[in-house]
């Protein structure tokens, strides 16, 4: 949608559609030639290169900088290994040592338990002892009392002493009873 | 109503004759430079930088260089890209030759024959002399597709021959016509807008219609002048791999 107001003189030519006159082809010829020209040895020379090695330097530079992230991956997947290793060393080495503890600790307690049962069953038996023995004379004691007390009775009621083995084998038979 | 062949006209800026031939330099001659000029600037200013992360301009330079890249290696391989340099020019030169077209009172280099098919033939002759140093005698295979019956063999060859030699001439007919008959009728339909509004108010209201349809055929135009630097693109990367591949045809 040109409209040529620029200054200039028109091309003499024998007329027709301005594209096929012929006497023009020679100015442009020669012109696109210069100007292609121009332009192929611009972008042969300058523009392909630059443009081509920057593409070239940002694709090499992701890929280092891809690969620098695949070696630091792979070392810190190595770090976590080695930690999962040695954590897992601490937990086994940490049951055996409770392990041990535990049973040192019920070893000891049972020693101890057993030490005191056979310090209380002696301790009872003694007691056991010495109740029966109290038991004993206490019981005696009981029996004389008993005839003295019997013949004291008698003595006040009758008025007459008893005989003291008779009332004895009468307070055994009460006691017997 | 303006003459809509008027844009096409040759107009003489800095006279020039060489042997009684005219080589004046023209206004076509002019805006040569400056898609050239304009090619160069863009690729060129906006890259000066080389950064490792691209500013808008150089982005858009890289998006530029990558899609002719990318073609050029689709449709030829790898070892297509020492054309690069050429098809890369000619798809700037093609893409700025339309678009400075379209701004209006610039020429179109484009629309004249002899300028597309200057380009078309240096296309072929490209992968003429590049085939035959390349290949030798065996590009000449390129006519003779193999596992064909001897028998329809001659035919065949005819045929190709006369494939091949369409093809600079519809390379360049595409172009030259999609340029020119876009050009004329946004000038038809802009000669409409004239005559209508000098026919009193109703004729001034119907002027709006002709407005409307220049709008749509600039946005077409615009489309029409990205899309024939593509194609012309492209066709040159077809061609240019019978000349490095000719049996895989």
């Amino acid at each position: 949608m040109a409209t040529n107001t620029s200054s200039g003189t028109q091309v003499p030519s024998k007329g027709g559609f301005p594209a096929f006159r012929v006497e023009t082809y020679g100015s442009q010829l020669l012109w696109l030639a210069i100007a292609f020209g121009l332009l192929y040895y611009l972008m042969s020379r300058h523009i392909a290169p630059r443009i081509g090695g920057i593409l070239e330097d940002r694709a090499s530079r992701i890929a280092s900088d891809l690969a620098a992230a695949q070696t630091m991956k792979a070392e810190a997947d190595a770090a976590t290994a080695s930690y999962e290793k040695s954590l897992a060393e601490a937990r086994a080495n940490a049951q055996a040592i409770a392990a041990e503890t535990k049973a040192k600790i019920t070893a000891e307690a049972d020693a101890e338990r057993k030490t005191l049962e056979a310090k209380l069953a002696a301790d009872l038996s003694t007691a056991e002892a010495t109740i029966a023995k109290a038991r004993e004379s206490a019981m005696g004691n009981v029996r004389s009392i008993a005839v003295e007390t019997a013949q004291a009775i008698v003595e006040r009621l009758a008025g007459a002493s008893a005989e003291a083995s008779r009332v004895e084998a009468a307070v055994d038979a009460a006691l017997k009873r | 109503m303006a003459d809509p062949i008027k844009q096409f006209e040759l107009v003489h800026l800095v006279p020039l004759k060489i042997g009684g031939a005219d080589f004046g330099f023209t206004n076509s001659s002019l805006h040569m430079f400056i898609a050239v000029g304009v090619t160069a600037a863009f690729l060129l200013l906006s890259t000066s930088g080389r950064r490792l992360v691209p500013t808008r301009m150089q982005s858009m330079a890289e998006l530029a260089y990558e899609f002719v890249a990318g073609t050029v290696r689709q449709t030829t391989g790898k070892e297509g890209m020492k054309f690069f340099p050429l098809v890369f020019s000619l798809f700037m030169f093609v893409l700025f030759g339309n678009l400075i077209g379209m701004i209006p009172g610039a020429f179109t280099v484009t629309s004249h024959i002899i300028v597309t098919a200057a380009l078309a033939m240096l296309v072929i002759t490209t992968v003429i002399v590049y085939g035959i140093m390349k290949h030798g005698t065996h590009w000449f295979a390129l006519f003779a597709p193999s596992g064909l019956p001897k028998a329809i063999l001659p035919v065949i060859v005819v045929i190709e021959v006369i494939s091949f030699l369409s093809r600079p001439i519809s390379l360049s007919l595409r172009l030259f016509g999609n340029m020119t008959a876009g050009h004329i009728a946004l000038k038809v339909f802009a000669g409409f807008v004239t005559a209508m509004a000098g026919a009193g108010v109703l004729g001034m209201m119907g002027a709006t219609l002709p407005v409307l349809m220049i709008t749509a055929l600039t946005a077409l135009e615009l489309l029409v002048a990205v899309l024939q630097a593509y194609v012309f693109t492209i066709l040159t990367c077809i061609y240019l791999n019978d000349a490095l591949h000719p049996g895989h045809h």
